[in-house]
């Protein structure tokens, strides 16, 4: 069992940045968990906790059923993949692999089988003579995954290990790592800031925000439900509209006009979030958006502009032939049971 | 330099090719002068090689030059390469270790620490050599290869520039090799040492000839000539009392005392050519 348990855990920095601001995670075993926010919420901070490399201010982690607090990061049998690789550059291939078993003491024999059998998993058995310098930035990503997985740790833990590569490599390796994880069964925590990564590779999805967990749970829930302002602008693409209104006896006051208001949210000033997927087209629709750009992207469109007398930004994602001109004003209906309605103060979501 | 100027390369070209002769010039007068024999050097050194090479050399090698109260060369550049060995190897090892624990660890007073030892840069020996005379000759290390060594070892030159080499390893090397099992020696040995290998031949090199050429420290802490290194033998050659100075057999020396850095150049030039072509990205 190799579940990993993080209770109420802080960083302060010295210097008093609060980095982790008590957080509170359960990851079960065998589980993809991916931790996703913006720049400086303390991902890797986080990460980095739990590997070992930076203290714990406060609070505790467990990794399988022991306490890690105090445990070297070789001790806590996990392995990790940095953003840049960090191979170590004098080293073959064969030597990034093998270099943390012989630290162990594995036998030289045993070493070899298990980094052959590692580099075949890759497709790297070719390059193990080679150089990390030889290599490409692919070839090299998939180097630093050999290196963890070689070991058979408990848990994996990267660090935005896609960011230096290329985006359709990315989609690729992508994909391989949910491959490989799940071929694998061991458990996982993938730091990134893209959400799109962080949507499709998670089977835990943590949202973070300046150091505090802002939501947790499948991508799916996440998405469908978001549980603050900054979720729901945070996951999706294009990004949720965002926009004032107010819920009295006529239902949801939009600046576009009035729509059914969904039952069971007390009246009074909100916050409405719309997913651009979700606005479609009708005439005599309620919203209305004045066209100023539309992007095509092949099999949708997605329509900029914004509601006519109004300061309010919209982007509607339409699909079928019949698109909007340049300057039109489109008439767009929306499901009230796709109307995200939030708290202006707090930003937390009202239903 | 993409410019294609057949002028310009000329120009080019003369320049270096007259800075080079000017460096190169002395060290062919020795040679010159020490291919001849005594009477045919007296009056000025002629300009091209003679006859008396091979008997000059092997006079120097074989005999020495008793006359000039020197002991046999060849007990000299023993003496000389064992001090610059002794001082290349004591430094290094010394500034890699401490650069080390400045760089990698965490101690109070450790920018003291560092500060301390580099101020030992502004105090070269000559600065110090009473004190230091003092200290040995009480600890009776006149007239001893630890005499010769270990006071000017006892400056941490290279401390610095491992200290900033050091610090331009990526901190996730070292955190890959946390996780990866290694200790803090193991790192040092395993990661920090082969990445500082075109570094350390750099240096081998110019402590290897700094220890070479020192001249008033030997003169200083040796009075039995078989402590004597080259350098000053050769010095004692050319003042040697009363009689002419053997210009011929004194140029032989010299040019055998040019030998062993020549050595040592090419050897770790090998090293750090190939440190410097395999650059990692
Ligand atoms: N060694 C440190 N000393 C002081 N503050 C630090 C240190 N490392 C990080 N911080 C601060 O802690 C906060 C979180 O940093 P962290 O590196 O975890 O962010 P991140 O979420 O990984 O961001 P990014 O996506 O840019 O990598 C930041 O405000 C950062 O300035
Ligand atoms: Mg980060």
């Amino acid at each position: 069992m190799s579940n990993i348990q993080i209770n109420n855990v802080r960083k302060t920095y010295p210097g008093g940045i609060d980095a982790i601001r008590g957080i509170t995670l359960d990851i079960a075993d065998g589980e993809f968990c991916v931790l996703v926010g913006p720049s400086g919420c303390g991902k890797s901070t986080l990460l980095r906790m739990i590997a070992g490399l930076e203290t714990i201010t406060d609070g505790s982690v467990s990794i399988g059923d022991r306490v890690v607090n105090d445990l070297e990061p070789a001790e806590r049998d996990i392995a990790m993949v940095f953003q840049n690789y960090a191979l170590y550059p004098h080293m073959t291939v064969y030597g990034n692999m093998a270099y943390g078993l012989k630290n162990r003491g594995v036998p030289k024999d045993k070493i070899k089988v298990m980094v052959d059998e590692a580099a075949a998993t890759l497709g790297l058995s070719e390059f193990l003579t080679r150089k990390p310098a030889q290599l490409s930035g692919g070839q090299r990503q998939r180097v630093a995954m050999g290196r963890a997985i070689v070991r058979q740790p408990q848990a994996f833990l990267f660090d935005e290990p896609l960011s230096n590569l290329d985006a359709k490599l990315r989609l690729k390796t992508r994909v391989e790592i949910r491959d490989l994880q799940q071929r694998l069964g061991t458990t996982s925590i993938y730091v990134t800031h893209d959400q799109m990564e962080a949507m499709t590779l998670a089977d835990q999805l943590v949202v973070l925000n300046d150091g505090a967990v802002e939501q947790v749970g499948t991508p799916i829930d996440v998405y469908n439900r978001p549980a603050s302002v900054f979720v729901a602008e945070f996951i999706g693409s294009p990004p949720m509209n965002l926009m004032p209104g107010e819920i009295d006896e006529s239902g949801l006051v939009t600046p576009a006009g009035v729509v059914a208001a969904p039952a069971g949210v007390r009246h009074g000033a909100v916050t409405i979030g719309i997913r651009p997927e979700h606005l479609h087209p009708a005439s005599d629709g309620p919203l209305r958006l004045k066209v100023r750009v539309v992007e095509h992207l092949g099999a949708s469109a997605n329509a900029h502009g914004t509601v006519p007398g109004h300061a309010v930004e919209m982007i509607a994602s339409l699909t079928g032939a019949d698109l909007p001109a340049k300057g039109e004003t489109l008439g767009l209906t929306v499901a009230a049971e796709n109307l995200h309605l939030f708290d202006p103060e707090t930003g937390r979501r009202l239903h | 330099m993409v410019e294609r100027r057949p002028f310009l390369t000329f120009i080019q070209h003369a320049v270096l090719i007259l800075g080079a002769a000017m460096f190169v010039f002395p060290i062919y007068l020795a040679f010159v002068a020490s291919t001849h024999t005594a009477a045919e050097v007296s009056g000025g050194v002629p300009l091209l090689p003679g006859a008396e090479m091979i008997r000059n050399y092997s006079l120097v090698l074989g005999e020495g030059i008793s006359a000039a109260g020197a002991p046999p060369l060849w007990i000299m550049l023993m003496n000389s390469t064992i001090m610059a060995l002794s001082i290349t190897i004591g430094k290094i090892v010394i500034s890699l270790l401490s650069a080390f624990a400045v760089v990698y660890f965490k101690f109070p007073f450790r920018m003291l620490a560092f500060w301390t030892i580099f101020v030992t840069l502004m105090l070269p020996v000559e600065v110090r050599i009473l004190p230091t005379f003092e200290v040995v000759a009480q600890l009776g290390m006149l007239n001893s290869y630890a005499g010769l060594s270990i006071p000017l070892i006892a400056s941490a030159t290279a401390t610095f520039l491992f200290r900033q080499f050091f610090m331009t390893v990526p901190d996730q090397l070292t955190e890959a090799a946390r996780i990866d099992g290694a200790g803090p020696m193991k790192f040092f040995r395993d990661i920090l040492l082969p990445l500082s290998r075109t570094n350390l031949a750099a240096l081998f090199v110019i402590l290897f000839i700094y220890g070479w050429n020192q001249y008033l420290w030997p003169l200083l802490v040796t009075t039995d000539e078989s402590y004597y290194t080259i350098v000053m033998g050769i010095q004692r050659m050319a003042n040697a009392g009363e009689e002419t100075p053997q210009w011929h057999l004194i140029m032989a020396t010299a040019i055998l005392a040019l030998l062993p850095p020549v050595v040592v150049i090419l050897a770790m030039q090998r090293l750090f050519v190939r440190g410097l072509v395999e650059v990692e990205k």
